[in-house]
């Protein structure tokens, strides 16, 4: 074993798996786990803890994976996060946990993350499920949205003895677990199903096909049906277009609607009811994770696809154990590459995309190095499917209808960051909803802290 | 569950349903829609409220089969029950936030189209409701394709009827009865509300452009999510691209982009769009394009 490397993980030969929509990485078994925790040398004072938003106890749980202590290990994790399965698949370990440990200074981190996985799927195929309180404390909550922030602020409160109901606007509970990641990331009935069936043995119960701020607004909820509090993690929200000529043709699609399709609605099974278009050739724009998801979609459903992305690849937004998977199984990148039309045909089809070359200039407020249009560089992209993946904006449908939350100039909900409070009495916020569209972890962790800071407010009140 | 307690058959090919769904009856309003799935497999379509009862918590929708889906929801009967039912979506009609005194010195035209007519018939109720008359026109292709004429009469101030083939009462389009009732009986109208098929409140929006009356239109473009989150119905309206789900439905229809809506649209709607669909969908193809029914 070469310390200096990581065990290396199982995954799908790239070839098969562009063809299917199975798992890419298969994980560690025990015999993988324990050794890849041995290579943890047990900092005193250890970096990775501060690099994990929700500051699981690293060390601690590696330790008892080392010594084949998996249900301990799982114990450890359990006291931190909610939905650790998700988490070992989807954080971008390599700027969190893995970026901080000592390991990588002169060799690969340890994989973190993988052990992460390993031990929340043992514990589930050994049948191990959390323990609801014995009673509950008689308060009311109610929490809007079943993704990350939610279910995480919703299980906390459980665990403190809360009631608490979880609303969400889709017909099936996990938000971006559910209708945004791919099932070859995230697989929906083996993985996140189970992390929300264990939030629901806390207590909680799940109201579906609920949207707040229409179905029923914060305020009915906080005057009429009972509920003390309530968190909103309603998630992201529209998608973003660029205002091109062309974008409304037939073939256009936000990186939404398609995965929304594939994931939610199943439309990849010939067994479901729902349809998506999946194109000969298909030009993704933007290089985020969801970009990467929709480009590895497109591609499972048997198209040649192309990432066109504005930046260089130092650049690239997404995780990279992501922009690794695209390229091992086909994936071309055309960067520095922007579009500026969409061009169709008669029937109002998309017949291919115009681009302009980019060169990289000075850093922009981001830190980053400002694309400029190189002059004249003007060209040609043949393709039949155009997914614009550029990002989301925040959702209007809560913030129109309550009265007094306030929302900043983004229009994004005003919440404060250690508890979650808004400008609103007893409404707490988190995720994307407060901070535009972020990662599942910062999800979870600003709905820990609205848990913290519904309890703090609910207690006094006593 | 969302129990169904009426179906029935208005016209061929057009249903009415009662369904229950306590959250939506207590909220919904004239202008709203919502969007329905039949089973754990099948699609969710949006549909328009054509009727709702607050006190039993019940709502009434209107559709027309137009694909395997919708021929499937077809067969339900009552005491069947839809798996998911959500809502209320979309806006209510300017008119019910507005200042109601403002509404009542206005005169209003209802113009419906087809199958349009199950959302117009809220609005109607609505004014009469609110103590405020309002003309309706109604019109369909055939006397046998004519729905909800009864309720709508006892609803609406004046209707009148029209047949594109003249098999019951006026013959013609209804753009021939606006223009009737405007130009030759001297009747003005401070607004119209047109629903119906796309190319109907195109032509009805050309027409009362013409005579200079504001015009609102309801959209019913494709959707999956119909909370903002998808932006398949997007489309132009002045200069802006508008989300019908969240922006809608109802626009300003002198400034709707027919003509994109409807290449949008024909890709269900039209027999070349949907063997464009079937290329391009593959297995995934099931019949959402519109009549060929799939391939299941």
């Amino acid at each position: 074993m070469d310390v200096l490397k990581k065990v290396p993980v199982r995954e799908q030969d790239p070839k098969v798996r562009a063809t299917n929509f199975e798992e890419v990485c298969l994980g560690y078994n025990e015999e993988e786990a324990r050794e890849e925790a041995s290579r943890c040398i047990q900092c005193k004072n250890p970096k990775c803890v501060k690099g994990c938003p929700v500051s699981i106890n690293i060390p601690g749980f590696i330790k008892e994976v080392e010594q084949g202590n998996i249900e301990e290990a799982a114990k450890v994790i359990a006291k931190s996060s909610a939905l650790p399965a998700v988490c070992g698949r989807v954080c971008p370990q390599e700027s969190q946990c893995e970026g901080q440990c000592i390991r990588g200074i002169k060799g690969e981190p340890v994989s973190i993350g993988k052990l992460e996985r390993f031990v929340a799927d043992w514990s589930r195929e050994h049948g191990i499920v959390p323990e609801a309180p014995e009673k509950t404390n008689g308060k009311k909550v109610a929490v809007i949205g079943s993704g990350p922030s939610g279910l995480t602020c919703a299980g906390d409160l459980a665990k403190l003895g809360y009631e608490v109901t979880i609303f969400e606007a889709l017909h099936e509970p996990g938000g971006v677990l559910t209708y945004g990641i791919p099932e070859f990331r995230l697989p929906k009935e083996g993985v996140v199903q189970p992390e929300i069936d264990n939030v629901r043995k806390l207590g909680v119960k799940i109201e579906t096909n609920v949207i707040v701020g229409k179905s029923v607004t914060i305020d009915e909820l906080l005057d009429e049906e009972g509920f003390q509090a309530v968190f909103i993690g309603s998630g992201a929200g529209l998608p973003m277009f660029m205002g091109i000529p062309g974008e409304n043709a037939n073939g256009v699609f936000s990186a939404n609607e398609y995965l929304t399709r594939s994931n939610l609605m199943k439309a990849f099974r010939d067994d479901y009811d729902t349809p998506i278009v999946a194109g000969k050739k298909v030009a993704v724009v933007g290089g985020g994770n969801v970009a990467m998801d929709a480009a590895r979609t497109a591609l499972r459903l048997g198209a040649e696809v192309h990432v066109v992305y504005r930046r260089s690849e130092a650049e690239l937004p997404a995780r990279a154990e992501e922009v690794h998977h695209a390229k091992e199984e086909g994936i071309i990148f055309d960067l520095l590459t922007n579009p500026v039309e969409i061009l169709t045909d008669e029937k109002g089809w998309v017949s291919g995309m115009k681009c302009i070359r980019m060169e990289l200039g000075e850093p922009d407020a981001s830190g980053r190095r400002r694309p400029v249009e190189v002059k004249g560089s003007e060209f040609v992209i043949d393709v039949d499917t155009v997914i614009m993946s550029l990002g989301t904006s925040p959702n209007p449908l809560i913030s129109n209808t309550t009265r007094g939350l306030d929302i900043n100039k983004r229009r994004c909900i005003i919440a404060e960051e250690t508890t979650g409070k808004t400008s609103k009495e007893g409404v707490y916020a988190g995720g994307d909803a407060v901070t535009g569209a972020a990662t599942v972890i910062l999800a979870m962790e600003a709905g820990r802290a609205g848990a913290r800071g519904i309890d703090e407010y609910l207690s006094a009140r006593d | 569950m969302y129990r169904i307690l009426k179906a029935e058959m208005l016209a061929d090919k057009i249903y009415l349903m009662d369904v229950e769904a306590p959250r939506i009856a207590k909220a919904c309003q004239p202008g709203e829609f919502v969007i329905v799935k039949m089973d754990d497999r099948g699609e969710r379509i949006p549909l328009t409220i054509c009727d709702y009862n607050r006190d039993k918590g019940t709502i009434t929708i209107v559709f027309q089969t137009v694909g395997a889906s919708t021929e499937k929801m077809a067969d339900l009967k009552t005491g069947d029950s839809f798996e998911d039912v959500v809502g209320p979506l979309g806006n209510a009609s300017e008119f019910v936030t507005e200042d109601l005194e403002e509404v009542k010195k206005r005169k209003y035209l209802f113009v419906a189209g087809g199958v349009g007519t199950a959302p117009v018939y809220p609005q109607v109720k609505w004014m009469k409701e609110h103590g405020i008359s309002v003309d309706v026109i109604m019109g369909s292709k055939t006397k046998d394709l004519l729905i909800l004429e009864d309720a709508m009469r006892e609803q609406a101030g004046n209707l009148y009827v029209t047949t594109d083939d003249g098999s019951y009462e006026r013959k013609g389009m209804v753009t021939e009865v606006i223009k009737d009732l405007v130009v030759n009986q001297g009747k003005q109208y401070d607004v119209c509300v047109a629903i119906g098929p796309m190319i109907m409140m195109k032509f009805t929006c050309l027409m009362t452009k013409e005579l200079g009356i504001p015009t609102v239109v309801s959209l019913n473009p494709v959707m999956v999510d119909g909370t903002g989150m998808c932006g398949a119905c997007r489309i132009t309206v002045g200069d802006e691209v508008k989300f019908a789900c969240v922006d809608g439905p109802e626009f300003d229809g002198h400034k709707v982009n027919f003509d994109e809506a409807m290449k949008r649209q024909m890709m269900y709607k039209s027999e070349e769009g949907r063997a464009i669909l079937k290329s391009r969908e593959g297995d995934t193809h099931h019949g959402g394009c519109g009549m060929c029914g799939g391939d299941n």
